[in-house]
């Protein structure tokens, strides 16, 4: 059996050293490998922490030689995770998943919530590189939440919009308004968000009503991955999002009455928004 | 083409195909889009009384050979399975095997109790998951007084709200001889049996942090290389006992299928497959037999149920 069919077939994580570590703000950290990864922007990988457990986490960077992740330190494994210095041993498998859809040119509208800024910079990376024009949207709490401002900042044909909620700085209010202004004002291609799922699903509708190829990155619990568990599927139509996702676009999100109402927990129960 | 489809203990399915246990099976909408591609039936996660949380992951690894899991049975619990159960059978697509597992008899009888008042055509006592070990000590389907005990209570219980139920029980390859804890399973009240479930446990050590990966450490090994043993197996206990069997353990294409169903399986459970083959693997599997059945003038599959020449 040769080597690539073995790997074909492999789920088994690769354990990488940690190169480098930056300090976002002080609940978000970014982390360095030196690996040809080879995602697209949007996927995942399952990162693991050896002894600990095992999550999914958007690819925030991947320049071909080097990825990185942004993890926000919000549970007992990216509390650990956190204890971690350069040079310690995490494991990933993937990349997974769906990845946004756009063609050389395209004029994009990127709305991230969060810490979904770190993806979807990723994202504005490589759009810009084959000649997009990006318009970045960028929405948190208030100034201390934002992250990816200044690597935003130095790219090429990408303006920056910031949206807080208490007007810490940029605009005072939601991302929604922003994004529903773009479109009045010029011509969009498609428009492409990852963050807090009220705030997607809002984004979706904006891009419906204007007539907008809308794609939209969806967040569920996983065990597996690679489509076997059945932990991540989507009501009523049983996809799962780590095959089908977590790019979706919004045409399918519309028919999957559990997006922006519920989502399931580790034993499959459902959690509402 | 030929008629693919077979009656498991008075149950009829489309097709010898049912997804089996503990894959793709914790939500209704799945149940529905794996019988969109092509399965005769659906086998649920094993249902508990109450929530039980599985393991941390990672849960579930693959090579091409095998697959090694340890998910340790994660579920919402018998009030959650009625609600997904209840919007199944609004349009009731295919049969519905609920699984069902406990850590104690008591809890079998009340868990039986409640699924049997469900509309499910058949329930499967799952008592061989090796994952739960450490929780609730060897699984009751290795020791055989344990599987006739626990056969004999789901049977009482289920026939108290449904009569006409068939029990079957999934029986563990991890045992001295799997046709005496069958036959045991048998004087309880089975009606059939679905085998085998993991083999093992296994272990997958990771080299550069020279820990397991699984964070159960050990974990049952399914897939492409344990399809010979099932086969055996179910050989073994069809020849013992000659009750319906579901045959499961690595059946990954048609002609497997319908080996184990010549071994003497009725119906195929089908798990790892859909990792290796995709969702689809369902259609693609009865394709292939059905190709099998004409090119050999083999008019009902249900024909070569049992017909190995040992």
């Amino acid at each position: 059996m040769d080597q690539d069919h073995i790997k074909k077939y492999s789920e088994l994580p690769t354990v990488l050293k940690i190169k480098r570590i930056v300090q976002e703000n002080p609940t978000v950290r970014t982390f360095y490998f030196d690996y040809e990864l080879g995602s697209k922007p949007g996927q995942f990988v399952m990162l693991w922490l050896p002894g600990v457990d095992e999550i999914p986490i958007s690819i925030a960077y991947d320049n071909g030689k080097e990825f990185a992740l942004t993890i926000c330190k919000v549970g007992s494994m990216t509390e650990k995770i956190f204890e971690l210095i350069e040079g310690d041993q995490l494991g990933i498998r993937g990349p997974y998943g769906t990845y946004f859809n756009f063609k050389a040119g395209d004029k994009i509208a990127l709305v991230a919530g969060g810490y979904g800024a770190a993806p979807l910079y990723n994202l504005a990376h490589e759009a810009v590189a084959a000649g997009c024009e990006v318009d970045f949207i960028i929405g948190a709490r208030s100034k201390d939440n934002l992250v990816y401002i200044e690597r935003l900042e130095v790219l090429d044909n990408v303006h920056l919009h910031i949206a807080t909620n208490d007007g810490s700085a940029g605009f005072k209010g939601y991302t929604t308004v922003i994004l529903a202004d773009l479109l009045k004002e010029k011509k969009i291609d498609h428009i492409m968000s990852c963050g807090p799922e009220m705030m997607m699903k809002a984004v979706g509708k904006i891009g419906d009503d204007a007539g907008v190829n809308t794609q939209l990155s969806v967040e569920r619990y996983m065990k597996c991955g690679f489509g076997v568990c059945g932990q991540c599927t989507l009501d009523p139509l049983g996809i799962r999002t780590c095959v089908s996702g977590p790019v979706m676009n919004n045409k399918i999100l519309n028919m999957l009455e559990e997006f922006g109402s519920y989502h399931r927990d580790d034993v499959g129960k459902k959690q509402y928004f | 083409m030929a008629n693919l489809s077979v009656s498991f203990h008075g149950v009829q399915f489309g097709n010898p195909t049912v997804l089996a246990s503990g894959v793709l099976g914790v939500t209704s909408s799945t149940w529905r889009s794996v019988v969109q591609n092509g399965a005769g039936g659906i086998t649920t996660k094993s249902i508990w009384l109450e929530e039980h949380h599985g393991h941390p992951n990672p849960t579930m690894i693959t090579t091409p050979y095998y697959m090694m899991n340890a998910v340790g049975l994660s579920d919402a619990g018998v009030e959650k399975a009625s609600s997904e159960i209840a919007s199944f059978s609004n349009e009731k697509p295919s049969p519905l095997i609920a699984s069902i597992v406990a850590g104690t008899p008591g809890d079998f009888e009340q868990v039986a109790e409640k699924v049997a008042g469900l509309p499910v055509d058949i329930i499967e006592v799952n008592i061989s998951c090796p994952n739960v070990e450490s929780e609730f000590g060897r699984p009751f389907a290795c020791v055989m007084p344990d599987a006739k005990r626990v056969t004999e209570i789901v049977k009482a219980a289920a026939k108290k709200v449904n009569p006409n139920l068939p029990v079957i029980v999934k029986l563990s390859p991890n045992v001295e001889s799997i046709t005496a804890i069958a036959n045991a399973c048998a004087e309880g009240g089975a009606d059939g049996f679905c085998l085998i479930n993991t083999i093992g446990p296994g272990l997958a050590i990771n080299l550069e942090t020279r820990m397991p990966i699984l964070s159960n450490k050990v974990g049952g090994v399914s897939g492409p290389a344990i399809k010979p043993v099932a086969v055996k197996m179910v050989r073994d206990v069809y020849t013992a006992t000659k009750l319906p069997i579901i045959g499961t353990g690595g059946i990954t294409t048609g002609l497997d299928a319908l080996e184990i169903m010549m071994a003497g399986a009725t119906l195929v459970g089908v798990g790892s497959a859909v990792y290796y083959r995709g969702i689809d693997v369902f259609k693609k599997m009865t394709h292939e037999m059905n190709e099998w059945l004409d090119k050999n003038g083999v008019q009902n599959v249900a024909e070569i149920i049992g017909t190995v020449k040992m």
